[in-house]
């Protein structure tokens, strides 16, 4: 096993929705220095103020471990989840994509958004707003399409995720 | 009963009697007025007030130490909260259990940048194992009591509660310990047992076995300690411990190798190095400790026991992990041990005792005795005689002295030995010391000291000698930052820059003026009879000056970066050219 090589983890992280708690996630991140490539928040159980966190970073197995057992240790977290451990899991992003544009590039980035099921959300006779949801890579490729066709910004959620299969968190 | 009503104020002192807590480590302030006033009303809660909140952690750090118990802190709102952050790292550092109360401004000016106002959970949260702000009077006695539990439950560490003015003010409902159950925090205590037994059978069939312990085995309680004591005993196995985890096994039996690490001795140091099974109890492999990660042990099948997941496989890679409290642990290792009816190779043991009594002739502490100076550590070996048999306390500040007093003194038993290792804050040791004597007024309490650490929390000279806590002050004087010294000596070409303490006070003066003995040994002839003086002093703080050899150097030393194997014995062996670049940057 190459113990320097570099994996991708989706963890998902059930805390008491409290104030700070995301602060402490996210300065437990910042101050041991480990990576996050998106992190996403909301309540999901409004009974118990539950929040679910997705997060996703990278390192070595190492590092991987030591940041599940960190996160497990901050008092509020309930569970800690490692998707990408624990067999199949689905995630998806949502993203709201803004093109402006006339003419070729506008019929085309149109085209386009049909070929990847975006919605227009929002239209005008210059510009478009798309809703897509997809994965990562999905959402990567459309962003970069539209960036020859006149793109003006972009808004992503970062993934969320789940397992597959019946059991749940 | 339940539905009484009190006011914050007085929800926070039943809530703290409800815990257990006798005394209180403190400092008054606009934001925790009310507190002060609910506490003047009352008789079973004792403050001791500090001359400056950091020492208030400290001291609560030194009671906690030396108890077992939690040690409680109380602090006002802005200044008196961040003076307090360095005793609360402290306290996270060395997983001390703390609870520290501070004040806010009411809660419909937070965020308003009102006078002394800081954003405390903010500032602390880092150096907190957890903080809380609490808005509802109704929800502050089940907070306090969560905050204990938190303090005190699996890897203990600081707990801050910060308490706006308009919550002390208002009425509430009590509820007492008994009816809060955390919703979370829940560390494992009982390791798995089949973990434990995989254990036994490579503890059994090990052939150069060392235990290395730690400060869990303190966190664990005196129980843990003797348990570990018997398995020592049971298995005849070599023992060392980190700075951390000293008193947990005697220093006085035979298996004992001393401190390892870097200023650790030559043969605790080569067993680590040589052995083929290391069981680690309650230890985190620290920098400090492994020196070199990829030379660590090299030959080495490793037992990690720490109730800390996240201690686990941190740095270092075990084989077998047991996540669990040191002294449930052991119960069950002395348990199947036992059951098992092991009996290690004797003829391996045998001759891996003959290689670690090599090491041992190798005398590693030896230093040159002189009759000219007063060596630091001839100083250290008369008060350790003097203390011999005594009921007695140690604390230290950090530096040269701090390693010296690791290395000379022994202890027998637990709780005995209170040093700053994580964060090696200066000022520690006095306010520790206070915090210890509070505790066990009939004993003998001495920080080992610097002068230089001594200047940065001398201040609370005052508190000792408001308490009458007969603390000694023990100043190993070398007129430098002698830890700072060395290392600009063996790895900066000998600039000592900014290292000089200039502009000393007369301590025997200082002490004189707050009303303490003050005492100073400038020659050899002079230590046994200052000691015998200091000793002699029950009813105040005594400062003792010993003017010690101001060159001396803490050996053995393992330079930053390198191996076990690679110990420096004294001043005529030269790390400089043979320190690595990557050595240089470790603190
Ligand atoms: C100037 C200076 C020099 C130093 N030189 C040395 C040196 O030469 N040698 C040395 O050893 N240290 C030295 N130190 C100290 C060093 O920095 C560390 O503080 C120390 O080594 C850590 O000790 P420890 O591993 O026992 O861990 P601790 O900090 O005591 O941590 C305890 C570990 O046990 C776990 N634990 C806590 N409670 C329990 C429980 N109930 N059950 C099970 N596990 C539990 C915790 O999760 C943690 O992992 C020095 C410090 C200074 C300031
Ligand atoms: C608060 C703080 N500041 C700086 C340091 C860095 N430091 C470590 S040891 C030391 C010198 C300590 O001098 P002294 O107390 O005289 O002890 P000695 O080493 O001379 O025994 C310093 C400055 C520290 N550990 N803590
Ligand atoms: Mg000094």
């Amino acid at each position: 096993m190459d113990e320097s090589k570099i994996e991708k983890h989706t963890i998902a992280v059930l805390v008491d929705n409290e104030p700070g708690v995301l602060a402490r996630v996210i300065g437990l991140f910042s101050g041991r220095g480990y990576n996050i490539e998106s992190l996403t928040v909301a309540e999901v159980n409004n009974a118990d103020h539950l929040s679910r966190i997705t997060l996703v970073t990278s390192g070595t197995r190492m590092v991987i471990e030591q940041i599940k057992a960190q996160l497990d240790r901050l008092v509020p977290i309930h569970r800690v989840h490692d998707l990408t451990d624990e067999g199949p899991s689905v995630e998806r992003e949502l993203a709201l994509v803004k093109v402006a544009g006339t003419g070729e590039k506008r019929i085309e980035a149109l085209r386009l958004a049909d070929i990847f099921k975006a919605t227009v959300l929002d239209a005008t006779l210059t510009s478009f707003v798309f809703e897509l949801t997809g994965s990562t890579a999905q959402v990567d490729d459309f962003v970069g399409l539209m960036s020859q066709l006149g793109l003006v910004e972009a808004s992503r959620t970062g993934v969320v995720a789940m397992s597959k299969g019946p059991s749940g968190f | 009963m339940s539905e009484q009503k009190l006011t914050g104020a007085q929800i926070i002192i039943k809530a703290l009697k409800d815990q257990g807590v006798d005394t209180i480590f403190g400092y008054p302030g606009g934001a925790v007025l009310p507190i002060y006033d609910a506490l003047f009303q009352q008789n079973d809660l004792r403050h001791i007030l500090v001359r400056h909140e950091q020492a208030a952690v400290h001291a609560a750090e030194g009671y906690a130490r030396s108890t077992g118990k939690v040690g409680c802190v109380l602090v006002t709102s802005g200044p008196g909260a961040t003076n307090a952050v360095t005793g609360l790292l402290d306290a996270l550092c060395d997983s001390i259990p703390i609870v520290c109360l501070s004040g806010q401004v009411p809660t419909h000016l937070i965020g308003n940048d009102a006078f002394q106002e800081a954003d405390t959970t903010g500032i602390t949260r880092p150096c907190t194992k957890h903080n809380y702000l609490v808005k509802d009077v109704n929800n502050l006695a089940r907070t306090l009591h969560e905050a204990f539990y938190v303090a005190r439950s699996g890897r203990p560490g600081p707990v801050l509660i910060d308490v706006p003015k308009d919550v002390q003010f208002a009425d509430g409902i009590y509820v007492p310990p008994t009816e809060v159950k955390h919703k979370t925090y829940r560390p494992q205590v009982k390791p798995e047992i089949a973990r434990v037994e995989e254990a036994i059978e490579l503890i059994a069939n090990a052939k150069r076995p060392v235990f290395y312990t730690g400060g869990g085995v303190i966190n664990a309680g005196p129980f843990a300690a003797k348990l570990l004591t018997q398995f020592v005993k049971a298995t005849g196995f070599p023992i060392t411990s980190t700075l951390m985890g000293l008193g947990a096994f005697p220093a006085s039996d035979g298996q004992w190798l001393g401190m390892l690490g870097m200023h650790g001795t030559y043969e605790a140091n080569l067993a680590m190095y040589n052995c083929d099974v290391m069981i680690n109890i309650g230890a985190r492999f620290d920098d400090r400790v492994t020196g070199k990660l990829s030379e660590f042990a090299p030959f080495s099948k490793k037992i990690h026991v720490d109730i800390d997941p996240s201690s686990i496989n941190k740095t270092v890679e075990v084989d077998i992990p047991i996540v669990g409290d040191c002294g449930a642990v052991l119960e069950d290792m002395l348990r199947i041990w036992k059951a098992r009816a092991k009996r290690p190779d004797q003829a391996a043991l045998k001759e891996w005792w003959g290689q670690i009594d090599g090491w041992r002739a190798r005398n590693c502490l030896n230093y040159n005795r002189t009759e000219s100076v007063i060596k630091p550590q001839y100083a250290l070996e008369r008060l350790r005689d003097a203390l011999r048999g005594k009921d007695h306390y140690v604390t230290t500040e950090v530096g040269q002295h701090q390693m010296w007093a690791a290395q000379f003194l022994p202890f027998d038993q637990p709780n005995r030995w209170m040093t700053s290792g994580g964060l090696g804050t200066m000022g520690y040791g006095l306010p520790a010391a206070i915090g210890a004597q509070i505790a066990h007024p009939d004993a003998i309490v001495v920080d080992v000291s610097g002068e230089a650490s001594f200047l940065m929390n001398m201040q609370e000279i005052g508190t000792a000698v408001q308490y009458r806590a007969p603390v000694k002050i023990f100043i190993l004087n070398n007129q430098y930052m002698g830890m700072v010294r060395q290392w600009q000596e063996l790895l900066h070409g000998s600039r000592f820059s900014q290292s000089y303490s200039e502009a000393l006070p007369d301590f025997v003066k200082l002490a004189e003026a707050w009303g303490c003995v003050g005492l100073r040994a400038t020659t050899v002839a002079e230590v046994d009879e200052v000691i015998e003086k200091m000793l002699a002093v029950t009813d105040r703080p005594c400062i003792v000056d010993i003017a010690v050899d101001p060159k001396e150097n803490c050996f053995p030393m393992i330079p930053g970066g390198k191996a076990h194997n690679e110990i420096l014995f004294g001043p005529d062996d030269s790390p400089s050219s043979a320190t690595p670049e990557d050595g240089m940057v470790l603190v």
